[in-house]
Protein backbone atom coordinates (compact mmCIF):
# COMPACT_ATOMS: atom_id res chain seq x y z
CA UNK A 1 0.00 0.00 0.00
CA UNK A 2 1.51 3.30 -1.11
CA UNK A 3 1.78 5.74 1.83
CA UNK A 4 -0.63 8.63 1.52
CA UNK A 5 -2.02 11.45 3.60
CA UNK A 6 -3.46 9.09 6.23
CA UNK A 7 -0.04 7.61 6.96
CA UNK A 8 1.50 11.05 7.38
CA UNK A 9 -1.34 12.17 9.64
CA UNK A 10 -0.86 9.00 11.70
CA UNK A 11 2.85 9.78 12.13
CA UNK A 12 2.22 13.41 13.05
CA UNK A 13 -0.51 12.48 15.55
CA UNK A 14 1.73 9.86 17.18
CA UNK A 15 4.60 12.38 17.39
CA UNK A 16 2.27 15.00 18.86
CA UNK A 17 1.10 12.69 21.63
CA UNK A 18 4.66 11.47 22.32
CA UNK A 19 5.46 15.14 22.91
CA UNK A 20 2.38 15.54 25.11
CA UNK A 21 3.44 12.49 27.17
CA UNK A 22 6.90 13.98 27.63
CA UNK A 23 5.41 17.30 28.63
CA UNK A 24 3.23 15.61 31.27
CA UNK A 25 5.91 13.38 32.80
CA UNK A 26 9.05 15.53 32.69
CA UNK A 27 9.77 17.95 35.50
CA UNK A 28 12.96 19.40 34.04
CA UNK A 29 12.61 22.61 32.01
CA UNK A 30 15.02 21.57 29.23
CA UNK A 31 13.30 18.23 28.62
CA UNK A 32 9.93 19.99 28.60
CA UNK A 33 11.32 22.29 25.92
CA UNK A 34 12.34 19.20 23.91
CA UNK A 35 8.77 17.89 24.12
CA UNK A 36 7.49 21.22 22.82
CA UNK A 37 9.87 20.94 19.86
CA UNK A 38 8.43 17.50 19.04
CA UNK A 39 4.89 18.93 19.16
CA UNK A 40 5.79 21.82 16.83
CA UNK A 41 7.44 19.40 14.41
CA UNK A 42 4.33 17.24 14.25
CA UNK A 43 2.33 20.33 13.27
CA UNK A 44 4.86 21.02 10.49
CA UNK A 45 4.41 17.47 9.13
CA UNK A 46 0.65 18.10 9.02
CA UNK A 47 1.05 21.31 7.03
CA UNK A 48 3.41 19.69 4.52
CA UNK A 49 1.15 16.63 4.11
CA UNK A 50 -1.91 18.78 3.42
CA UNK A 51 0.04 20.90 0.97
CA UNK A 52 1.39 17.85 -0.86
CA UNK A 53 -1.73 15.71 -1.10
CA UNK A 54 -4.68 18.13 -1.00
CA UNK A 55 -3.59 21.59 -2.20
CA UNK A 56 -0.73 20.86 -4.57
CA UNK A 57 -1.68 23.96 -6.58
CA UNK A 58 -0.77 26.27 -3.67
CA UNK A 59 2.26 26.88 -1.48
CA UNK A 60 0.55 28.05 1.73
CA UNK A 61 1.47 24.94 3.72
CA UNK A 62 5.16 25.38 2.90
CA UNK A 63 5.11 29.04 3.91
CA UNK A 64 3.29 28.29 7.16
CA UNK A 65 5.91 25.65 7.92
CA UNK A 66 8.69 28.19 7.39
CA UNK A 67 6.97 30.67 9.73
CA UNK A 68 6.46 28.01 12.40
CA UNK A 69 10.15 27.10 12.21
CA UNK A 70 11.15 30.75 12.66
CA UNK A 71 8.85 31.11 15.67
CA UNK A 72 10.12 27.82 17.13
CA UNK A 73 13.71 29.04 16.84
CA UNK A 74 12.87 32.33 18.58
CA UNK A 75 10.91 30.47 21.27
CA UNK A 76 13.73 28.02 21.96
CA UNK A 77 16.29 30.83 22.23
CA UNK A 78 14.18 32.86 24.67
CA UNK A 79 13.29 29.77 26.70
CA UNK A 80 16.94 28.79 27.06
CA UNK A 81 17.89 32.33 28.11
CA UNK A 82 15.19 32.16 30.81
CA UNK A 83 16.37 28.68 31.88
CA UNK A 84 19.98 29.86 32.24
CA UNK A 85 18.88 32.90 34.22
CA UNK A 86 16.75 30.67 36.45
CA UNK A 87 19.64 28.27 36.99
CA UNK A 88 21.84 31.19 38.03
CA UNK A 89 19.45 32.28 40.77
CA UNK A 90 18.10 28.84 41.90
CA UNK A 91 20.94 26.41 41.03
CA UNK A 92 18.21 24.13 39.65
CA UNK A 93 15.98 23.99 36.57
CA UNK A 94 13.29 21.80 38.09
CA UNK A 95 9.79 23.25 37.80
CA UNK A 96 9.31 22.57 41.52
CA UNK A 97 11.85 25.29 42.33
CA UNK A 98 10.30 27.95 40.10
CA UNK A 99 7.07 28.71 41.91
CA UNK A 100 7.06 32.44 42.66
CA UNK A 101 4.22 33.00 40.19
CA UNK A 102 2.19 30.04 41.51
CA UNK A 103 -1.36 30.81 42.73
CA UNK B 1 5.80 -2.97 -1.33
CA UNK B 2 8.43 -1.16 -3.36
CA UNK B 3 11.61 0.59 -2.22
CA UNK B 4 10.00 3.99 -1.73
CA UNK B 5 7.41 2.56 0.64
CA UNK B 6 10.04 0.70 2.64
CA UNK B 7 12.08 3.92 2.98
CA UNK B 8 8.98 5.75 4.19
CA UNK B 9 8.30 3.18 6.89
CA UNK B 10 11.96 3.19 7.96
CA UNK B 11 11.90 7.00 8.29
CA UNK B 12 8.64 6.84 10.23
CA UNK B 13 10.09 4.21 12.58
CA UNK B 14 13.25 6.31 13.09
CA UNK B 15 11.22 9.42 13.89
CA UNK B 16 8.75 7.80 16.27
CA UNK B 17 11.25 5.44 17.94
CA UNK B 18 13.81 8.16 18.62
CA UNK B 19 11.07 10.54 19.75
CA UNK B 20 9.79 7.89 22.17
CA UNK B 21 13.26 7.35 23.66
CA UNK B 22 13.83 11.12 23.84
CA UNK B 23 10.85 11.60 26.16
CA UNK B 24 11.43 8.50 28.30
CA UNK B 25 15.19 8.21 28.89
CA UNK B 26 16.48 9.43 32.24
CA UNK B 27 19.79 10.72 30.93
CA UNK B 28 19.19 14.24 29.68
CA UNK B 29 22.09 14.26 27.23
CA UNK B 30 20.82 11.06 25.62
CA UNK B 31 17.40 12.64 25.36
CA UNK B 32 18.91 15.54 23.38
CA UNK B 33 20.77 13.17 21.02
CA UNK B 34 17.64 11.08 20.37
CA UNK B 35 15.68 14.29 19.75
CA UNK B 36 18.31 15.13 17.13
CA UNK B 37 17.80 11.80 15.35
CA UNK B 38 14.04 12.21 15.51
CA UNK B 39 14.34 15.62 13.82
CA UNK B 40 16.65 14.12 11.18
CA UNK B 41 13.97 11.49 10.52
CA UNK B 42 11.42 14.27 9.98
CA UNK B 43 13.82 15.95 7.54
CA UNK B 44 14.04 12.59 5.76
CA UNK B 45 10.23 12.48 5.50
CA UNK B 46 10.30 15.93 3.88
CA UNK B 47 12.92 14.66 1.41
CA UNK B 48 10.72 11.64 0.72
CA UNK B 49 7.82 14.00 -0.09
CA UNK B 50 10.08 15.96 -2.53
CA UNK B 51 10.09 19.13 -0.42
CA UNK B 52 13.84 19.59 -0.57
CA UNK B 53 13.90 23.20 0.59
CA UNK B 54 11.82 22.49 3.70
CA UNK B 55 14.02 19.48 4.47
CA UNK B 56 17.14 21.64 4.21
CA UNK B 57 15.60 24.32 6.44
CA UNK B 58 14.63 21.59 8.93
CA UNK B 59 18.21 20.33 9.10
CA UNK B 60 19.71 23.81 9.36
CA UNK B 61 17.28 25.31 11.88
CA UNK B 62 16.41 22.35 14.10
CA UNK B 63 19.39 20.01 13.91
CA UNK B 64 22.01 22.73 13.46
CA UNK B 65 20.46 25.40 15.64
CA UNK B 66 17.95 24.37 18.26
CA UNK B 67 19.47 21.01 19.27
CA UNK B 68 22.92 22.58 19.56
CA UNK B 69 21.41 25.32 21.73
CA UNK B 70 19.72 22.67 23.92
CA UNK B 71 22.98 20.71 24.26
CA UNK B 72 24.82 23.90 25.26
CA UNK B 73 22.25 24.67 27.92
CA UNK B 74 22.52 21.07 29.21
CA UNK B 75 26.27 21.55 29.55
CA UNK B 76 25.70 24.81 31.42
CA UNK B 77 23.13 23.45 33.87
CA UNK B 78 23.91 19.76 34.47
CA UNK B 79 26.71 17.71 35.94
CA UNK B 80 28.07 14.91 33.75
CA UNK B 81 26.42 11.53 34.35
CA UNK B 82 23.63 13.01 36.42
CA UNK B 83 20.31 11.19 36.02
CA UNK B 84 16.89 12.78 36.08
CA UNK B 85 14.77 11.84 39.11
CA UNK B 86 12.32 9.00 38.71
CA UNK B 87 8.70 9.99 38.20
CA UNK B 88 5.93 8.45 40.21
CA UNK B 89 4.12 5.50 38.63
CA UNK B 90 0.77 7.23 39.07
CA UNK B 91 1.82 10.24 37.04
CA UNK B 92 3.28 8.01 34.32
CA UNK B 93 0.13 5.91 34.07
CA UNK B 94 -2.14 8.95 33.93
CA UNK B 95 0.07 10.56 31.26
CA UNK B 96 0.03 7.37 29.17
CA UNK B 97 -3.75 7.18 29.56
CA UNK B 98 -4.25 10.82 28.52
CA UNK B 99 -1.88 10.51 25.54
CA UNK B 100 -3.36 7.22 24.27
CA UNK B 101 -6.93 8.50 24.62
CA UNK B 102 -6.08 11.71 22.76
CA UNK B 103 -4.26 9.73 20.08
CA UNK B 104 -7.16 7.34 19.52
CA UNK B 105 -9.70 10.17 19.48
CA UNK B 106 -7.72 12.13 16.87
CA UNK B 107 -6.97 9.09 14.71
CA UNK B 108 -10.61 7.97 14.68
CA UNK B 109 -11.70 11.45 13.61
CA UNK B 110 -9.04 11.56 10.87
CA UNK B 111 -9.94 8.07 9.65
CA UNK B 112 -13.64 8.89 9.38
CA UNK B 113 -13.01 12.10 7.44
CA UNK B 114 -12.66 11.76 3.68
CA UNK B 115 -10.36 14.42 2.30
CA UNK B 116 -11.18 15.99 -1.04
CA UNK B 117 -8.33 16.88 -3.33
CA UNK B 118 -8.41 20.33 -4.88
CA UNK B 119 -8.33 20.52 -8.66
CA UNK B 120 -5.66 22.64 -10.27
CA UNK B 121 -2.24 22.41 -11.77
CA UNK B 122 0.34 21.48 -9.10
CA UNK B 123 2.95 24.11 -8.25
CA UNK B 124 6.54 22.96 -7.93
CA UNK B 125 7.71 23.72 -4.34
CA UNK B 126 11.04 25.02 -5.59
CA UNK B 127 13.09 27.72 -3.89
CA UNK B 128 12.21 30.22 -6.63
CA UNK B 129 8.46 29.69 -6.30
CA UNK B 130 8.60 29.81 -2.51
CA UNK B 131 10.70 32.98 -2.54
CA UNK B 132 8.45 34.77 -5.03
CA UNK B 133 5.37 33.84 -3.02
CA UNK B 134 7.01 34.80 0.28
CA UNK B 135 8.08 38.27 -0.82
CA UNK B 136 5.25 39.31 -3.13
CA UNK B 137 3.04 42.12 -1.83
CA UNK B 138 0.00 40.96 -3.82
CA UNK B 139 -3.24 39.71 -2.28
CA UNK B 140 -1.88 36.13 -1.96
CA UNK B 141 1.65 37.16 -1.02
CA UNK B 142 3.26 36.79 2.40
CA UNK B 143 5.32 40.00 2.55
CA UNK B 144 3.66 41.34 5.71
CA UNK B 145 4.08 38.13 7.81
CA UNK B 146 7.67 37.97 6.56
CA UNK B 147 8.39 41.45 7.92
CA UNK B 148 6.58 40.70 11.18
CA UNK B 149 8.67 37.53 11.62
CA UNK B 150 11.86 39.47 11.03
CA UNK B 151 10.84 41.95 13.76
CA UNK B 152 9.96 39.03 16.05
CA UNK B 153 13.37 37.44 15.53
CA UNK B 154 15.11 40.75 16.27
CA UNK B 155 13.05 41.24 19.43
CA UNK B 156 13.75 37.65 20.52
CA UNK B 157 17.48 38.14 19.99
CA UNK B 158 17.57 41.37 22.03
CA UNK B 159 15.37 39.76 24.69
CA UNK B 160 17.67 36.71 24.96
CA UNK B 161 20.73 38.91 25.46
CA UNK B 162 18.98 41.02 28.10
CA UNK B 163 17.56 38.02 30.00
CA UNK B 164 20.74 35.93 29.96
CA UNK B 165 23.05 38.87 30.76
CA UNK B 166 24.46 38.99 34.27
CA UNK B 167 23.15 42.01 36.16
CA UNK B 168 25.94 44.57 36.87
CA UNK B 169 25.38 44.46 40.65
CA UNK B 170 25.86 40.71 40.75
CA UNK B 171 29.12 41.00 38.84
CA UNK B 172 30.44 43.69 41.21
CA UNK B 173 29.55 41.73 44.34
CA UNK B 174 31.19 38.60 42.92
CA UNK B 175 34.38 40.52 42.13
CA UNK B 176 34.45 41.92 45.66
CA UNK B 177 34.05 38.44 47.06
CA UNK B 178 36.65 37.02 44.74
CA UNK B 179 39.28 39.56 45.76
CA UNK B 180 40.20 38.22 49.24
CA UNK B 181 40.22 34.59 48.06
CA UNK B 182 42.74 35.41 45.35
CA UNK B 183 44.96 37.13 47.91
CA UNK B 184 44.88 34.10 50.17
CA UNK B 185 45.71 31.80 47.26
CA UNK B 186 48.68 34.02 46.40
CA UNK B 187 49.83 33.97 49.99
CA UNK B 188 49.51 30.18 50.12
CA UNK B 189 51.53 29.83 46.94
CA UNK B 190 54.19 32.15 48.33
CA UNK B 191 54.30 30.13 51.55
CA UNK B 192 54.70 26.92 49.59
CA UNK B 193 57.42 28.47 47.47
CA UNK B 194 59.23 29.74 50.55
CA UNK B 195 58.97 26.33 52.20
CA UNK B 196 60.32 24.64 49.09
CA UNK B 197 63.23 27.04 48.99
CA UNK B 198 63.95 26.39 52.65
CA UNK B 199 63.83 22.66 52.00
CA UNK B 200 66.26 22.98 49.13
CA UNK B 201 68.63 25.06 51.25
Amino acid sequence: MQPGIYHLLLISTALFFIGVYGFFTRRNLITMLMSIELILNSVNINFIAFNKYLWANKLDGVLFTIFIMAIAAAEAAVAIAIIINLYRSRQSIDVKHAEELKW
Amino acid sequence: MNGSTIIFYLLAALTLGCGMVAVTTRQIFRAAIFLLFSLIGIAGIYFWLDYEFIAAVQVVVYVGGIVVLIIFSIFLTHQAGEQLPKQSLRRKLLSVLASVCGFLLTIIQVWKYSFTKSAGTPVEPSVGNIGRRLLSANADGYALPFEVISMLLLAAMVGCIVIAMKSPTAVVSKENKAQPEMVTIDQKEQKILVEEEIGEV
